[in-house]
């Protein structure tokens, strides 16, 4: 990993500062700070109802914030939709349930985005989308609609669709938590390629292998604040703050 | 120990697939499971049998018997001395007063023929995805050609709006590129208008120009009169009723407002009503002298009230979709027109396409109660014209039965047809 953690930059990906976010009158969200490297995977845990979701959410902006500010990739998200579009064209999305889009084949859903938005011609969108197939190995299924796919192959195709887009970074929303066992492994290598591609990740997950094979920096949240931060081998050894020894003593005890 | 049976298992050769058992089959065996399974359904089974035969048998002879060149109802009487027959004369004389109303032209019954005809032709390409689709510029056309083929007038008039709705839609997409989507609109409504004054020049200076004998509004009737309202008004309220569904989720407080208070007064309100407002009342909201068509204001009516129930059935199919199709089209970073369009529409419009043939159906079957204000749809024409003439006075049977079947045709068929769509845009297992 220490040829991929090299390709790290100093240029700031993402730009969070002093952030806050509420549901109603539900503070979710509590001055959340955060830089990223361009390059850099970060694998953000935490128990469930901690925001994690949340905060990844709020840098394509499906959620607003209402104080503090968010920069991806140089552009600050407000609430101007120009600037909303902007960004959500350069970040890439994988949900938990995968949501492609049902009434389209899989081709289709992986060219719909790049000619409507990125105005590419069919033909040129329908090569980047075979290619991209080829490289989450399921070019064969290209015709079949989502419906014949199994979930380990929807989520597979449903990073193939965010990556036709050629973002600049990808957010990956618990991309395993609905799949079999069987299947968690092949969406697993997909994103381990990804990330040695030097891709720029966040990932909310609970595979803590792949937070130590991949990440560059684990971020345990509670209660809608980053509790604790630290490099995979640091934050699993030698975790500092109680709320994450619990957290890590439940989740890697049995 | 030697009692505890060994419990350790292990397969080597895997059990090949094999066919399923094969099941008696057979007309005996279907009957014996559907018709006569145990004693009950038995004596329903032969009840069931018992009336369906008789209906048959009583109404056959009658029927079989039907008198067809008679010329009043005393003369099919006279005929039939007393024995059991329809009195289907009434029909063979007055086919053409139901099918068109009994003041359109007789020589020009090929016009409304022939836009029917072209009416199929119309909407093939519609229903039928796979279809050529340069066969839609002809769906385009059509209506201009329809309304000139059954108005008559010059082909000037239908020409003057065709065109003054292209102009309208190229100032649009030309003034939205270069300052907004209300500017644009604006703009759109400027260029229809202007082009529409003008044309009326050139329609007013050539009113002989390949024209067709005029037919006034109030001399449509018959069944053509229920088929225009029909098609009209279901193609018209069905993008209306998107808009308005998609209006009701808006964020906009006063584009929702609007909406909800549309739909709601509209829900609230029986057609009848409505109906009686086109009729006599709306002549008042105008300024004196205006004569707004009749036809014209019964089309408004219908296509506000029908558009009122079709938002409700596409705002139950959006939602219907998980909040996850809104999202991944979000992030994908398509605008809002896209996303509805290409994502929301096409699944929303796909779960509502039963409750929509529900109301198109009930649509066009309502179209039957502009009977009430003095309009000679089919049923007008059974109820007034023709009932009340004295050749044919205490005559229904025959009437209706073609009625009903000229309905039940329409209406079976659009339901077929609905089913049929259904089962083409199911993707999710085939």
């Amino acid at each position: 990993m220490s040829e991929a953690q090299m390709k790290v930059s100093d240029e700031i990906a993402i730009s969070i500062d002093n952030m806050n976010k509420w549901y109603g009158t539900f503070h979710v969200l509590r001055d959340i700070n955060l830089d990223v490297q361009r390059g850099e995977r970060i694998v953000i845990c935490g128990p469930s109802g901690s925001g994690k979701s949340t905060l990844i959410r709020c840098i394509n902006a499906l959620e607003e914030h209402q104080q503090g500010s968010i920069t991806v990739d140089g552009t600050l998200l407000s609430s101007d939709v120009k600037n909303i579009d902007k960004v959500r064209s350069e970040v890439g999305m994988c949900f938990q349930h995968f949501n492609l889009f049902p009434h389209l084949t899989i081709l289709e859903n992986c060219t719909l985005a790049p000619i409507w938005v990125r105005k590419i011609p069919k033909k040129e969108a329908e090569e980047t989308a075979m290619h991209f197939l080829e490289k989450v190995k399921i070019p064969e299924q290209a015709d079949k609609y989502p419906g014949q796919l199994s979930g380990g192959q929807q989520q597979r195709v449903a990073i193939a669709r965010s990556l036709c887009m050629k973002p600049r970074i990808m957010l990956f929303d618990e991309p395993t938590s609905a799949l079999d066992p069987e299947m968690i492994k092949e969406v697993l290598d997909t994103m381990i390629e990804l990330a040695e591609d030097g891709m720029t990740m966040l990932c909310v997950t609970h595979e803590m292998g792949f937070a130590r094979q991949v990440a560059n920096r684990v971020i345990f949240m509670d209660a809608g604040q980053i509790v604790e931060q630290n490099e995979p081998e640091e934050f699993f050894n030698n975790p500092q703050s109680d709320r994450t020894k619990l957290f890590l003593s439940q989740i890697l005890g049995h | 120990m030697s009692d505890i049976p060994n419990i350790g298992f292990v397969r080597h050769e895997p059990i090949p697939p094999s066919a399923p058992p094969i099941q008696q089959a057979g007309m005996v065996k279907w009957m014996r499971e559907n018709l006569f399974s145990n004693w009950i359904n038995s004596i329903l089974t032969i009840l069931s049998i018992y009336f369906v035969a008789k209906i048959i048998l009583a109404s056959t002879p009658w029927m079989w018997n039907g008198v067809w060149t008679t010329s009043s109802l005393r003369e099919c009487r006279e005929v039939l001395q007393g024995t059991s027959g329809a009195c289907w004369s009434v029909l063979a004389e007055r086919w053409n007063q139901m099918l068109f109303g009994f003041k359109y032209p007789v020589e020009a019954y090929w016009r409304p023929t022939l836009a029917f005809v072209f009416l199929l032709v119309c909407i093939a390409p519609i229903l039928f995805q796979k279809l050529p689709r340069n066969m839609l510029i002809f769906s385009a056309i059509y209506p201009f050609l329809a309304f000139w083929l059954i108005w008559g007038g010059t082909v000037l008039t239908p020409v003057v709006v065709a065109v003054s709705l292209i102009a309208g839609y190229l100032a649009f997409v030309k003034i939205e590129r270069l300052t907004g989507f209300a500017a644009g609109l604006l703009s759109g409504v400027v260029a229809v208008a202007l082009v529409l004054y003008l044309g009326s020049f050139v329609t007013a200076a050539l009113p002989e120009f390949i024209a067709l004998e005029p037919v006034a509004s109030r001399d449509m009737g018959g069944f053509m009169l229920n088929l225009i309202l029909g098609t009209v008004c279901v193609s018209l309220s069905i993008p209306l009723g998107i808009v308005l569904a998609l209006g009701r989720q808006s964020n906009m407080p006063i584009i929702k407002g609007i909406c909800v208070v549309f739909i709601e007064f509209i829900r609230g309100v029986p057609l009848i009503t409505l109906l009686f407002v086109a009729n006599v009342v709306l002549s008042y909201f105008f300024p004196p002298g205006t004569n707004l068509d009749l036809i014209l204001r019964v089309i408004i009516m219908i296509t506000l009230f029908s558009a009122a129930y079709i938002a409700e059935v596409i705002r139950g199919g959006l939602a219907a979709l998980p909040r996850g199709q809104y999202e991944a089209a979000d992030s994908l970073g398509l605008d809002y027109p896209q996303a509805m369009r290409l994502i929301i529409l096409p699944q929303a419009l796909k779960i509502s396409i039963p409750g929509i043939v529900n109301v198109a159906v009930g649509l066009f079957k309502d179209t039957t109660l502009v009977s009430v204000i003095s309009m000679f749809d089919l049923v007008g024409m059974i109820r007034g014209p023709i009932s009340s003439s004295t050749a044919w006075t205490g005559i229904y049977w025959e009437l209706y039965l073609l009625a009903i079947l000229l309905f039940f045709v329409v209406c079976y068929g659009i339901s077929q047809y609905s089913q049929w769509l259904e089962r083409q845009l199911r993707t999710d297992h085939h």
